[in-house]
């Protein structure tokens, strides 16, 4: 009797936290152990590395995981004064576009490289949403060693994800706009005629990962949101999920939200290539820049190319189909073998499942609902396995576990919620803090998910954090998935707005070569000073090359006399030292751009144009040894016109 | 006795927390370095700490050409931005006679091997006292640094 009531009250206590379920407080979220499941003793590793998408800050960051400690925030599409990208004359061509100089960017994903549907540690592919483009990350480095931009696109969000031997990654449009040979001085109102979409496959090379804009698909004119791979059986494959096939162009909110289904488009680029080899599609002019980091001369080169090969999905039959999918489809994910389709309408009221086999019988059986366009419309009967019934508000991206779950992320109901990929039943669900956007299951998104979390991205933090005036910070929330209930175990803030991630084991990245210094030997940059005996001032009419050495603790020469204003001096900053973990900085009084940063065995070129007459100090900004304070030196800058002869030393004290 | 349990203590205070980590021997960074404390005895301050010795290092009386000339050009980018070769110290002590003060692996683990010595060495010690930067690692080869030790014995008066 004595039980029963316990159990009662039990019960009722439960019923009551569940039934009031908006979360009020972290506490009872938060179980005994959790602090030590995210504690990582000083000096020890991480188990994970987690490469997160910086949104609106245009970089990318690197976090260890259970810690949540911040590691590395890669510049990528977006200036960083604190390393120089951007700044430094060889940084700065690889954030060239054909639009020229862009500072600023918005990056929502990122996508690390696989082989046979596996992470392989190579590179990790970052998304710009304003300026179409896509970034290729050298994961030896840490350093962007490529970037992309895409013709006929506006707003590159459906990127970059890839293929399962990173054969390709893809950039679909948002925004469909005219393509950029058309005239595109139209009324915005004759969107349904002029506007088309273009969906972008980048090839990339699997030995040294330069990318190239193999082909564009033409589709109608709708957005396009986000896309996955088949794998195993359907690699091969790419799914993209549209939405505004109500091809509305003004008030999307309420006007592309008219239809009850809009569509996931299946494309088989395999297809696409037997058309390409037999000769079929259009090359069409265009202009988009291709940005190259050498890691020889430490430079980056900006080239402009001319010419994009485009099919059209309408004429060439068999490349593209597209499946209702219910209500403005955001997430289109594919499970672990490649036979699911999850597509998460973000107003839909469930999640519908797609089979791989049943799309690819309903195509051969043309089971058809008419077209769109021009493109086969499969019966939504015919590709669907079932649905999740009730699974949460707002569903938006669905990662893998290993274990044949699903794990959700629902904006509107602010929570995770984990579900059977085979019978589709609801398994638990767990509150984030709050309103999560993306999430992450380490290796979530291929056919290896390692598992073990699911972070949580989140868009809103109210009363999370110590307020900080208007602005709070957005977050991540780490969750334990190993048993059968979700466990929060950590929140940590991140930079930025944190869209996609993935995460990869420690070892894969350690272990793939990782680059300690740059030889000194190798160093094939055009102005490198291989020892201090080179060092030298030289004038080439009003341009002053400065060649300079860092080593602990000074800078040869130190010493600069015979600069006048009116010149453009290049200080070209080589850094001798051939230890990990020791670059040298560099800056000087009055430069209108920002510090170097040279890495031991990198050169580096800062421009400064004087703008007066004066001594000039300039120093080590990166704090090096017991006498950094000491590593520093001087310009004179004399008048425009001045006699005074160009003289540099380091050492010994002489006058001119 | 009383040493000898004192030093069986020590020997399982390593072996216990030393857990996992491996005994560094050579340590990356040249700003810090973790290197357990061991018995000083075992420092070899002829020798130094490093991969060579008496028996891998071999040095013939007169002087081999060629490798003094790689040597210098290694030295030329990664040394003479702190050593002179007369005796006058720049940021490091000059090099010359530093073939007569020290052995071939003495100075061969030295320059392949700078942070667990200067952590070891009480000459070194001193020296840091004086000069206040530690020597960078440059990370030279094993034929680099024996080429370096030629061109300082030419430096050194040998034909």
């Amino acid at each position: 009797m004595k039980t029963m009531n316990k159990l009662m009250i039990l019960l009722a206590v439960g019923s009551l936290v569940v039934v009031s379920c908006k979360p009020k407080g972290t506490k009872q979220a938060v179980s005994g152990d959790a602090a030590s499941q995210a504690y990582i003793a000083p000096g020890e590793y991480d188990e994970f590395y987690n490469f997160v998408s910086g949104g609106f800050s245009g970089q990318m960051s690197v976090y260890g995981l259970p810690s949540g400690r911040l590691f590395r925030v890669i510049p990528v599409f977006s200036v960083d004064p604190e390393k120089g990208w951007g700044y430094s004359e060889e940084t700065k061509p690889m954030l060239m576009t054909s639009h020229g100089f862009v500072p600023w960017d918005d990056l929502h994903h990122v996508e690390m490289s696989q082989t046979n549907g596996e992470q392989n540690g190579k590179w990790v592919f970052g998304n710009a949403n304003n300026t179409p483009r896509v970034a290729r990350i050298d994961l030896k480095t840490f350093r962007t060693a490529e970037i992309i931009e895409l013709p006929n696109s506006a707003g590159n969000h459906s990127s970059p994800f890839g293929t399962e031997n990173t054969e390709y990654v893809v950039a679909g449009t948002r925004f469909s706009v005219p393509g950029d040979n058309q005239n595109g001085d139209v009324p915005i109102s004759t969107y349904k005629e002029n506007f088309k979409g273009h969906i972008s496959f980048i090839s990339v090379d699997q030995e040294t990962g330069h990318m190239n804009l193999a082909f564009q698909i033409r589709t109608p004119g709708i957005n396009f949101d986000l896309a996955r791979c088949g794998r195993a059986k359907s690699h091969g494959w790419m799914f993209f999920s549209c939405y505004n096939t109500e091809q509305a162009n003004t008030l999307l909110e309420v006007n592309a939200s008219q239809k009850d289904k809009d569509f996931i488009m299946a494309v088989n680029w395999k297809k696409a290539e037997e058309y390409i080899k037999a000769g079929e599609g259009e090359k069409l002019p265009v202009k988009y820049a291709h940005n190259t980091w050498d890691e020889a001369t430490h430079t980056g080169t900006h080239t402009i190319k001319n010419e994009v090969l485009v099919l059209d999905a309408a004429k060439l039959k068999g490349i593209c189909y597209f499946i209702p999918c219910p209500k403005s489809p955001h997430g289109c994910d594919v499970d672990p073998t490649g036979e699911y389709i999850v597509g998460s309408g973000k107003l839909a009221a469930l999640l519908p499942v797609f089979s791989f086999d049943k799309i690819i019988k309903a195509i051969e059986n043309k089971e058809y609902d008419g077209d769109y366009g021009g493109i086969p419309v499969i019966k939504y009967e015919a590709a669907l396995y079932g649905e999740v019934v009730k699974p949460g508000l707002g569903p938006l991206h669905t990662e893998f576990d290993a274990n044949g779950f699903a794990y959700t992320s629902m904006f509107v109901s602010s929570e995770i919620v984990k579900w059977n990929v085979k019978d589709l039943k609801v398994v638990d669900r767990v509150p984030t803090y709050y309103s999560i956007g993306h999430l992450c299951v380490p290796g979530g998104n291929t056919r290896k998910p390692w598992g073990k979390y699911v972070i949580a991205y989140n868009k809103i933090t109210k009363d999370r954090y110590l307020p900080t005036g208007p602005e709070l910070t957005q977050s991540a929330q780490l969750f334990d998935i190993t048993g059968e209930k979700m466990k929060l175990v950590l929140d940590y803030p991140t930079i930025g707005e944190p869209h996609y991630a993935q995460a990869a084991p420690t070892d894969l990245i350690k272990n793939n070569g990782q680059l300690k210094i740059f030889k000194i030997e190798e160093n094939k940059h055009p102005y490198v000073t291989k020892s201090e005996a080179e060092a030298k001032v030289v004038r080439e009419g009003n341009k002053v090359h400065v060649y300079m050495i860092t080593i602990r603790s000074h800078l040869t020469p130190d010493n600069i006399e015979g600069i006048k204003v009116g010149d453009e001096v290049y200080f070209h900053i080589t850094n001798l030292e051939q230890d990990w973990d020791v670059p040298h900085g560099f800056a000087i009084k009055g430069a209108n751009t920002a510090e170097l940063l040279i890495m031991p065995g990198e050169t580096t070129t800062l421009k400064w144009v004087p703008d007066r007459v004066g001594i000039f100090p300039f120093y080590c900004t990166d704090f090096c040894s017991a006498l950094h304070q000491e590593m520093q030196g001087y310009v004179r800058v004399s008048p425009a016109g001045s006699n005074v002869k160009l003289y540099y030393h380091t050492g010994e004290t002489v006058t001119p | 006795m009383n040493k000898l349990v004192f030093g069986a203590a020590i020997c399982f205070a390593l072996m216990s927390c030393g857990g996992k980590a491996e005994t560094p021997q050579s340590n990356d960074s040249g700003t810090t370095t973790n290197t357990p404390t061991r018995d000083p005895n075992e420092y070899d301050p002829k020798r130094g700490l490093g991969k060579f010795n008496d028996e891998n290092v071999k040095v013939d009386a007169s002087l081999n050409k060629e490798m003094a000339t790689r040597g210098e050009s290694s030295a030329n980018t990664k040394c003479f931005s702190c050593h002179k070769m007369t005796d006058e110290r720049l940021v490091g002590p000059g090099w010359k006679d530093v073939t007569t003060r020290r052995t071939a692996p003495w100075i061969m683990n030295f320059i392949t091997n700078p942070d667990p010595m200067i952590d070891k060495d009480p000459e070194l010690q001193a020296q840091l006292e004086i000069c206040l930067v530690r020597m960078p690692n440059q990370n030279l080869s094993d034929d680099e640094a024996r080429d370096i030790y030629e061109f300082m014995r030419k430096n050194d008066g040998v034909n």
